[in-house]
């Protein structure tokens, strides 16, 4: 966004994106505040990305530092691809809120204060000894207004007969109609909300609605904005969108899995956050055939899928690193009985119980290698909110070709951010075959559980059928018969055709592709959800006149066939992640390609301007780059 | 429907039994294999489920469908396949260790959630497989290779914990009585519900004659107490003596001495727990131990039937899931 040139009164000035986040108490209501004026600038066209942030506690200490919730979000008219690093406008709607976000407002950005919310009480909380908003530096850095949203509130919501406890309540809404006003949105979808959620309180949704309608009109009668902003339509690819987040979009990416196989979807797991909203999102769809377990414990939510899947259902769990610890037996159990499960990691940080609403890139080598034996387990990583719908179906895919589990590594960022969704053709899409062998009994010949196909898979066989009765289990199988063995040379082979089985699956997916040159100075490898961060900075280093190109993978084993070949390519490999160089150890490892790893563990997502400062100075090492730092400066702003 | 007529050797598979010679799952396995044919269920619909121990190769010795799971969690793969596959009949096999130690979690909540399955628990009171380690079920100042001085755990009693949980149907029965052996297998096979039977196991190896009170044929009559619904409690080789309820204390009177009526009828239909659960607290020497079926209600709803009830009843009123509907369904926009 520009920096306004005048300041007089209201006019509107069109910009390109807006950068806004909104924060308060974690009961203060900023998440649906966020939520909607997504949705609402989704609805008008904008790309929009997202990131909440809030504490692990539901009701953290009021006030307080460790209990601001916050929501940020980007929403432009050209494509996107994170919720934006530096704020171009902050709402914040007490003094612990605006302590612990101020930093993140970039210079003459807007600074919205609920004045109401700044007493000595609130101080005391956040632990400050004077009033921020006596600072000076806050009115010449920043454009301050302060707005008295509770009392306007309570005046807007008098004739309601509310008590002074629930017209406060209201305030966000009243908050959400000034950001509405102050960027040019439509009330409409969220009179339309109001409507939907509250409606069978009408005194409720009255509320909320004058406050929405107050808000607005307390914009529009103020001169102490100056200006409004427009931020037109985004050219995206042409269809039906829809705003979607990533545990969502997981959800329904695997009903439209279970659809193209032909089966009905069990779902079992525990709950744990960040991935409980897949739970939720489910077990609204049983009209679809979903059957969602909420099992006891991790390890009976695992172990029922792969009942389920001997059963020959599409069978899924999910957890978080924590849980997926107390899977690992049972991953390793479906490895050897070569059943075909999905099993959804989304990450936070760690170790133990870490930061549980925090994202994190922690647990690629536990999937990976975190089970005893060697068992190895395809991995697929979807790249962003919206990705998740087609890298479940992938999972699946890959779980019926193999007949082994497969893993799905998420993270918190992905799972609670959303983004436009482009609504696909159900119509069109192919089937993901699976053939349960028929009963042997007609041909008389004797089943044998562990024989294979071109994929290595062994066939799937279902009890119900008869002639087909074996038995599975942990214990090592002999080749083809199934049965029990101890015989060296065949735990050799059995070791050594699981792994090739794995191996195998990379002619089953796609060829990596690039951003940017084929070869060059430096490739930047990503992977997860960190792609959209990566990518705004490969991009704006290229605008620079940069040699660099980027590959962000959303297969993580195998890797694509000609990853090799592309890291090859390039003199220097540079691997970003939200941990301390896992996958750089993995391609490593694979390849013998020195990587470097740019790392990070705050419990936050990369910003652009980080990546695009290491980018730099890689590429700045041994030439010199006033030219590039002169011309990333201008894209920067 | 014409049945196939089938034989226990139709439920026996290939394999070697690998069992020490003289182990009580010989037996059990051998009723098992007498009962199945009786049920009228094939052997392609049926499923042997397992956790680990010596009882838990018991799948690899059928020939129906089965898994040998991993330790403790046999009750969680069982919910999986019985709940999206109801029609299949679905057994775990599982031991003191496996069933009341590592998967004392899964056991508590399979029985409480009542899936129509059977659990049968061999309950050998000590560790075979790994060699003669103490087991929940072992009893206090057992001398073991882990407990050299003895046993200070307090035994856990697997009917009064699943008399606890809620369970629909408990039973108990001994390896070495065969023909009781094969009644209560049947009869747990035909409740509707999760049905659990502990089965008195005798390991030869790490803890021969433990129960030896219960398996004997000559003491058994003198120290379990044969349960049968409607009939009064008698017991002994003479059928002496009998349980009788004083307050909230049951106690062994001589039959001789007092009327039939007053002693304590058994009903195992009871809805209400609390006579089970005393009756599950009767423990040699002191008392006859209980053998039979303790508890049997019918009419609780299995979790199976339920969550296939709930896809029914949403799709009767929400019709059938279309996802090109959902997919278009709430607030979106076009761009041309």
């Amino acid at each position: 966004m520009d920096t306004p040139s005048s300041s007089n009164a209201t006019s509107v000035q069109y910009v390109s994106g807006i950068t806004v986040r909104m924060a308060g108490d974690s009961g203060d209501g900023m998440q649906l505040l966020g939520t909607q004026l997504t949705n609402t600038s989704a609805l008008a066209g904008n790309d929009v990305a997202t990131f909440p942030d809030f504490p692990a506690e539901i009701r953290a200490p009021r006030g307080t530092r460790a209990g601001v919730s916050g929501f940020q979000l980007q929403f432009a008219a050209e494509e996107i691809f994170t919720p934006g690093d530096s704020l171009d406008c902050l709402v914040v709607m007490n003094p612990a809120a605006l302590v612990t976000n101020l930093a993140d407002l970039r210079k003459g950005g807007i600074l919205v204060v609920n004045e109401d919310g700044f007493n000595a009480k609130e101080f005391k909380l956040a632990k400050l000894d004077k009033d921020p908003l006596e600072d000076e530096v806050l009115e010449s850095t920043y454009r301050l207004v302060k707005v008295p949203m509770t009392q306007l509130t309570r005046q807007a919501v008098a004739d309601l007969g509310l008590s002074v406890k629930h017209a406060d309540r209201c305030k966000n809404f009243f908050a959400m109609g000034l950001v509405y006003w102050l960027f040019g949105r439509s009330l409409e979808p969220t009179q339309r909300f109001i409507q939907t959620k509250f409606g069978m309180k009408p005194e409720v949704a009255q509320a909320n609605e004058t406050a929405l309608l107050a808000g607005w009109a307390y914009g529009e009668t103020t001169e102490a904005f100056g200006i409004s902003y427009r931020v037109e339509a985004a050219q995206l690819e042409p269809g039906t969108y829809k705003n979607l987040m990533g545990n969502q979009a997981l959800a329904w990416g695997l009903m439209t899995a279970a659809q193209r196989s032909g089966k009905e979807l069990f779902y079992s797991t525990y709950p744990i956050t960040p991935a409980s909203d897949i739970l939720h999102e489910l077990t609204r769809y049983k009209n679809y055939g979903v059957r969602t377990f909420q099992a006891e414990d991790e390890i009976a939510a695992v172990c029922a899928t792969i009942g389920a899947s001997f059963g020959g259902s599409m069978a899924v769990t999910a957890s978080s690193g924590p849980g997926i610890a107390l899977k690992a037996e049972a991953m390793g159990l479906g490895m050897i009985m070569e059943l075909p499960i999905v099993v959804i990691n989304v990450q936070r940080g760690g170790p133990s119980t870490g930061l549980p609403t925090k994202t994190e890139q922690s647990d690629l080598l536990q999937v990976m290698f975190g089970r005893n034996g060697e068992s190895p387990l395809p991995i697929v990583a979807p790249a962003g909110p919206a990705d998740c719908f087609e890298m479940a179906q992938e999972a699946w895919r890959l779980a019926v070709r193999a007949m082994c589990p497969v893993v799905l590594l998420s993270d918190g960022y992905i799972a609670n951010g959303s983004e436009p969704w482009k609504i696909p053709n159900v119509a069109e899409m192919e089937p993901i075959e699976i053939q349960h062998p028929e009963g042997a009994a007609q041909t008389g010949e004797k089943f044998m559980p562990y024989s294979r196909d071109e994929n290595l898979a062994r066939p799937w066989a279902v009890p119900g059928t008869a002639g087909l009765m074996h038995r599975l289990g942990g214990l090592e199988k002999e080749d083809v018969t199934g049965n029990v063995s101890y015989d060296p040379a065949n735990h050799q082979h059995m070791t050594d055709t699981r792994a090739r089985k794995i191996e195998l699956l990379a002619e089953q997916i796609p060829l990596q592709t690039v951003f940017g040159d084929k070869s060059g100075e430096i490739l930047v490898v990503s992977w997860g959800g960190t792609y959209g961060a990566c990518h705004t900075a490969v991009s704006r280093c290229r605008k620079a006149g940069l040699s660099v190109s980027h590959v962000h993978l959303r297969y993580l084993n195998p890797f694509s066939r000609n990853l090799g070949q592309l890291l090859r390519s390039f003199k220097t490999v540079l691997v970003p992640e939200l941990n301390t160089g896992q996958l750089r150890m993995l391609l490593r490892n694979q390849f013998l390609v020195d990587c470097r790893g740019i790392n990070k563990v705050q419990g936050k997502p990369f910003t652009v301007r980080e990546l695009v400062e290491a980018i730099r100075d890689q590429a700045c090492v041994d030439r010199d780059c006033t030219v590039v730092d002169q011309k990333l400066q201008l894209c920067a702003s | 429907m014409n049945l196939p007529v089938l034989s226990a050797s139709d439920f026996a598979s290939d394999q070697d039994i690998r069992w020490c010679p003289g182990c009580g799952d010989y037996s059990i396995l051998a009723q098992m294999k007498k009962v199945l044919p009786q049920l009228g269920v094939l052997p392609e619909k049926t499923v042997f489920i397992s956790g680990i121990g010596c009882s838990s190769r018991f799948p690899y010795y059928m020939n129906t469908y089965g898994m040998h799971s991993i330790h403790g969690r046999a009750p969680a793969f069982a919910t999986g396949l019985k709940s999206t596959r109801p029609d299949l009949s679905v057994w775990v096999i599982t031991g003191d260790g496996d069933a009341l130690s590592i998967g004392g979690n899964h056991f508590i909540h399979l029985l409480r959630r009542n899936l129509d399955v059977n659990i049968v628990l061999f309950n050998n009171r000590i560790y075979g497989l790994t060699k003669g380690q103490y087991s929940p079920t072992s009893l206090e100042g057992h001398v073991t290779k882990s407990t050299p001085m003895g046993s200070i755990d307090h035994p856990l009693n697997p009917l009064s914990v699943a008399i606890a949980a809620e369970a629909t149907f408990v039973a108990r029965s001994i390896d070495a009585h065969v023909k009781h052996l094969e009644m209560t297998l049947r009869r747990a096979a035909q409740h509707k519900g999760t049905s659990l039977v502990e089965v008195y196991q005798n390991c030869n190896v790490f803890n021969d004659g433990a129960m030896a009170y219960a398996q004997d044929r000559n003491q058994r009559p003198e120290n379990t107490i044969e349960l049968e619904h409607g009939k009064p409690l008698i017991f002994g080789k003479n059928r002496d003596k009998g349980i009788r309820l004083v307050g909230h204390c049951l106690e062994i009177v001589k039959t001789a001495e007092v009327p039939t009526d007053d002693l304590l009828i058994h009903d195992e239909t009871s809805a209400d727990p609390a006579l089970h659960y005393m009756l599950s607290r009767l423990r040699y020497p002191e008392f006859p131990e209980p053998i039979g079926v303790l508890r049997n209600v019918t009419g609780v709803a299995t979790y199976d039937e339920q969550i296939n009830d709930q896809v029914v009843q949403a799709r009767s009123k929400k019709g059938v899931g279309d996802l090109q509907q959902l997919f278009n369904s709430g607030d979106t926009w076009q761009v041309a």
